[in-house]
């Protein structure tokens, strides 16, 4: 039995723990947002965070996330600001990549409120976009990033669903409006 | 191609356009003329459901406009590009207007999508439609009103007379409307003037992408059925001709959740030597299909390599007597004759993946006595019948349900991966989620051929270029899964699939000129070849404009200068109304343009270099007008090649979408450097060499160059985009080496090792 957290529920899986965490996810829990590209960590359409840090969930054993904290593109519930930068960019084509490029982007801009173009690109470019929407996802997060001097937490091991940025969150903390 | 561009009316020799009261709302859809129901008024036809349209829609109490399409969406957001056809000629309120993808009812008629086809089809009917629209409402309301409809229109929904507004929720709940325009009449109808438009060419958002964001889109992937199992195939060794001898399932016992195996047995036969792997979980599925050793009769391709596809295509495009002409204009052998100087030069491209991100995949349910496909398909008419045989149940008792694809660019087209879901639900008599591996996805590729052209240029005494003979050779996609849509070569010797030579049709004037189309059979009985993005213009492109470059060269002649002279839009090159108005002289003017904007001529910094390229999209009866300007620089110790910039200028006519064909054709264009520079496989003992990303490397982030793209404003018949950006891409980028470092390369794709031998040859 493995107990973890997923988008700040507790679950627990009696699958075997060899079983990469994308099929416990998506088969067992129901949360289908989280795709299966190439089965070796290397297209990044199965992109969770693991206590904030983006993983391939379709090469992570489900042993391993035992107590862990996994949050997928369902977690943040539509209201990360990149989701909304992704449509004002009309970033997706077919979309099947979208929410690993997604979650892999959340994860830079929680740790980095203003990457420089080569950290985005560097950053990004373990994540295979079929459709080639690159130009658009870098303008994506760049917009972003722009848009505020604050990282973006998602993962707050205090808080369970926490979406926004740090600003907001310590003016929500001080009761400001 | 045209032939299948029009199979949509197979069937259905005159329609009308139905508008009538149906359920709570009002119908409005395109029916064939049935004998049987003639009697009928519309109302009473649409409520009985019998109609055959390329797309209708449907109009509720609230106002809410659905428009249902039958066009799959894998990425082009072609249900809002359709949807906002109808809705700007209705005078729709775009806020009210949503879409659906339906299933493969026949009344719903032919469904293909590709070709960059659907925008380009659509836009006459579903304007007519939208218009059609428009006049019941108003006639509808003036009623109401007590007014003439002479005197109102439409906007924003509402029909508008004088001071007076009735939306079109009211025109519904209130008005009676029931009318029936034949053909005739619609045809009357011509798409709104340029300046009254309210939504085509304007800036939109398409309507697919928030659901994109959030993980919500469902794709075939993902479908859940009640009580299913999941399955994963196993792949034989050869595409044709293997047989399961013996299946040893001992390993796969003691993987958990295990639920056996099947041997699959295929009416259909486009499954040979199959095995398909159950479990309950998906997981389950992948490691006993891994512990499971079958043991085949391999085919006879087993031991087929790339080299000796390239090797039968050098054989059969240096033999005359081979495959059929698709161009003969003038008297090529003549000219051959008279000529002082020819220049040859030999272009190959080597097999390339779909490498769809979502590996195909289908749920298949059987449900008194019909046959429920889950997946998402590209041209489900096509494959639809080949389901129906494989199970050994009639057309009518199989239905595909569409869902979002994960990807199509050609791969599905072929829906070949049906049939293992179709099949091992038969057999195990439940519901079946079968999923391939994305390994095992490569391997049953359809994949882009490898390709062998040879050219030969000839001049006459005063240095006059006569003519240039053209030959290509590959497997064509065409002559495996549909030979029905193959017309007839020029010379009658043959059937040709002109997917597999379009584009070396171009809109250069030649005195003399003969194209030969080849097919060749041991790619044929290899693998499957398959339509990728671009299709044929997408390799024939590259051998048609390098070797351009090659002869602008060999008569000491600017590379761009060149093709404008050859581009003087005389005779067949003149262009036809609609779709090709204005002929070569619309690809003159793109190429001038894409040549001013990229800079043509300036001087570059050692090593870098300019290279141009143009298209003419993916056939002569479409033509969407592209010219590329790549800007290269190569690093003479590796022979690594970057690419800086890439410009282009496109002239589609109208551009119905405009932010949906900025992003088509940043993809194409990306797509064609990615085949030009990072994609490439080779067939190996009969299958493809690489079938994962540890050695298929498609381009990414990193890898993207500046990009100026623009588009030609004009009003001119709209053509298609899904695909054009791609060709001119990886010939500009030869041409730009070329002209950086003197190296001409003919090999797709283009390698280090390869530009540093050129450069030293």
């Amino acid at each position: 039995m493995t107990t973890f957290t997923l988008n700040g529920k507790k679950m627990s899986s009696d699958a075997p723990g060899d079983t990469p965490l994308l099929w416990v996810i998506r088969d067992e829990f129901g949360l289908k947002g989280t795709k299966f590209g190439c089965g070796i960590a290397m297209c990044g359409a199965c992109t969770v965070h693991m206590n904030g840090n983006p993983m391939r969930s379709c090469s992570l054993p489900l042993s391993a996330v035992n107590n862990a904290d996994i949050r997928t593109i369902e977690g943040l519930e539509g209201s990360h600001p990149l989701q909304q930068a992704w449509v004002e960019e009309q970033v997706p084509q077919c979309g099947y990549c979208q929410s690993g490029q997604i979650m892999q982007a959340a994860a830079l801009l929680a740790n980095k409120a203003n990457p420089s173009d080569e950290e985005i690109v560097q950053h990004m470019s373990g994540n295979l976009c079929r459709c080639m929407s690159y130009v658009r996802i870098k303008r994506a997060i760049k917009k972003v990033a722009q848009s505020s001097d604050s990282t973006i937490q998602i993962y707050d091991p205090k808080r369970n669903t926490v979406v926004g940025s740090a600003a907001a969150q310590a003016s929500e903390k001080q009761g400001v409006s | 191609m045209s032939r299948i561009k029009n199979a949509k009316s197979a069937g259905v020799n005159r329609r009308q356009f139905l508008i009538g009261s149906a359920g709570a709302g009002v119908m409005l859809a395109f029916a064939p003329l049935l004998p049987a129901c003639s009697a009928d008024s519309a109302s009473e036809r649409l409520n009985k459901k019998r109609f055959n349209p390329t797309i209708w829609f449907e109009i509720d109490q609230s106002g809410a406009i659905l428009v249902n399409v039958t066009r799959a969406e894998m990425g082009q957001h072609v249900g809002t590009a359709l949807a906002r056809i109808v809705a700007d000629e209705l005078g729709a309120d775009w806020n009210r207007v949503s879409f659906n993808h339906v299933d493969t009812d026949p009344k719903w008629g032919y469904m293909v999508t590709g070709g960059s086809w659907s925008v380009f089809q659509s836009y006459v009917p579903m304007s007519q439609a939208g218009a059609a629209g428009r006049e019941a409402l108003i006639e509808a309301a003036a009623e109401l009103l007590g007014v003439a409809a002479k005197d109102c229109r439409t906007e924003n929904s509402q029909v508008i007379c004088g001071s007076q507004r009735l939306d079109f929720a009211d025109i519904v709940k209130r008005g009676k409307i029931d009318k029936t325009y034949s053909e005739d009449q619609l045809a009357k109808f011509s798409p709104k003037k340029p300046d009254n438009r309210q939504l085509i060419a304007k800036p939109s958002r398409a309507l697919d992408i928030p659901v994109k964001t959030t993980g919500e889109a469902q794709y075939g992937i993902d479908v859940e059925l009640e009580g299913m199992i999941y399955a994963r195939p196993l792949i034989p060794p050869t595409r044709y001709g293997s047989t399961v001898l013996n299946v040893d399932d001992s390993g796969a016992k003691a993987v958990k959740g295990y639920l056996g195996y099947e041997v699959l047995s295929d009416p259909s036969d486009i499954l040979q030597g199959w095995v398909s792997v159950l479990a309950d979980s998906y997981y389950g599925a992948v490691k006993a299909a891994d512990a499971i050793k079958v043991e085949y009769r391999a085919g006879e391709t087993a031991n087929v390599s790339e080299e000796d596809l390239i090797a039968e295509g050098e054989k059969l495009v240096a033999d005359k007597t081979a495959g059929g002409l698709f161009v003969d204009h003038g008297d090529i052998d003549a000219a051959a004759q008279r000529s002082e100087k020819s220049i040859e030069g030999s272009y190959r491209t080597a097999s390339a993946l779909h490498f769809a991100l979502e590996p195909v995949n289908a749920a298949v349910d059987f449900k008194d006595g019909v046959c429920h496909v889950y997946t998402g398909n590209q041209w489900q008419s096509l494959f639809l019948p080949v389901v129906a045989k494989a199970v050994g149940l009639g057309e009518d008792n199989v239905v595909i349900h569409q869902h979002y694809l994960g990807g199509g660019f050609g791969r599905r087209l072929a829906g070949d991966y049906m049939v293992p879901a179709a099949l091992t639900a038969k057999a195990t008599g439940k519901p079946v989620k079968l999923v391939f591996t994305r390994e095992d996805d490569s391997r049953f590729d359809c994949i882009r051929s490898p390709s062998v052209q040879h050219f030969t240029a000839y001049w006459g005494g005063e240095g006059d270029l006569l003519g240039i003979e053209h030959a290509a050779a590959a497997g064509w996609p065409t002559l495996t899964m549909a030979p029905g849509f193959m017309p007839d070569s020029v010379d009658k010797k043959t059937k040709v699939d002109s997917f597999s030579i379009s584009g070396a049709d171009h809109w250069y004037s030649l005195d003399h000129h003969r194209v030969r189309a080849i097919n060749n059979p041991l790619a044929q009985k290899t693998f499957v070849p398959g339509w990728l993005r671009a299709v044929g213009p997408g390799w024939i492109g590259w051998g048609v404009e390098s070797f351009m470059d090659e002869v602008a060269h060999a008569q000491g002649e600017d590379p761009a200068e060149f093709r404008l002279s050859l581009l003087d839009a005389k005779g067949k090159n003149a262009g036809n109304a609609p779709e090709a108005v204005g002929g070569a002289k619309r690809l003159a003017n793109v190429l001038r343009e894409t040549t001013r904007k990229a800079g043509w001529g300036r001087k570059l910094p050692a090593n870098e270099g300019l290279g141009v390229a143009v298209a003419a999209g993916q056939e002569r009866t479409m033509p969407t007008w592209s010219a590329c300007v790549a800007h290269v620089k190569v690093d003479p110790e590796s022979g690594q090649v970057t690419v800086l910039k890439l410009t282009s200028v496109m002239d589609c006519g109208t551009v119905v979408h405009p932010d949906g064909a900025l992003a088509q054709t940043e993809g194409a264009m990306l797509w064609g450097l990615s085949l030009a520079l990072h994609e490439g496989t080779a067939i190996k003992d009969g299958q493809v060499a690489d079938n994962n990303l540890n050695s298929y490397q498609p381009l990414r982030m990193k890898d993207v160059p500046d990009m100026d793209i623009s588009f030609v404003q004009n009003t001119e018949f709209p053509t298609g985009l899904g695909e054009p950006g791609l060709i001119a891409v990886a010939p500009a980028i030869g041409n730009a080496i070329f002209n950086a470092v003197g190296a001409r390369l003919r090999n797709l794709p283009i390698r280090p090792a390869d530009v540093k031998a050129a450069m030293q040859a």
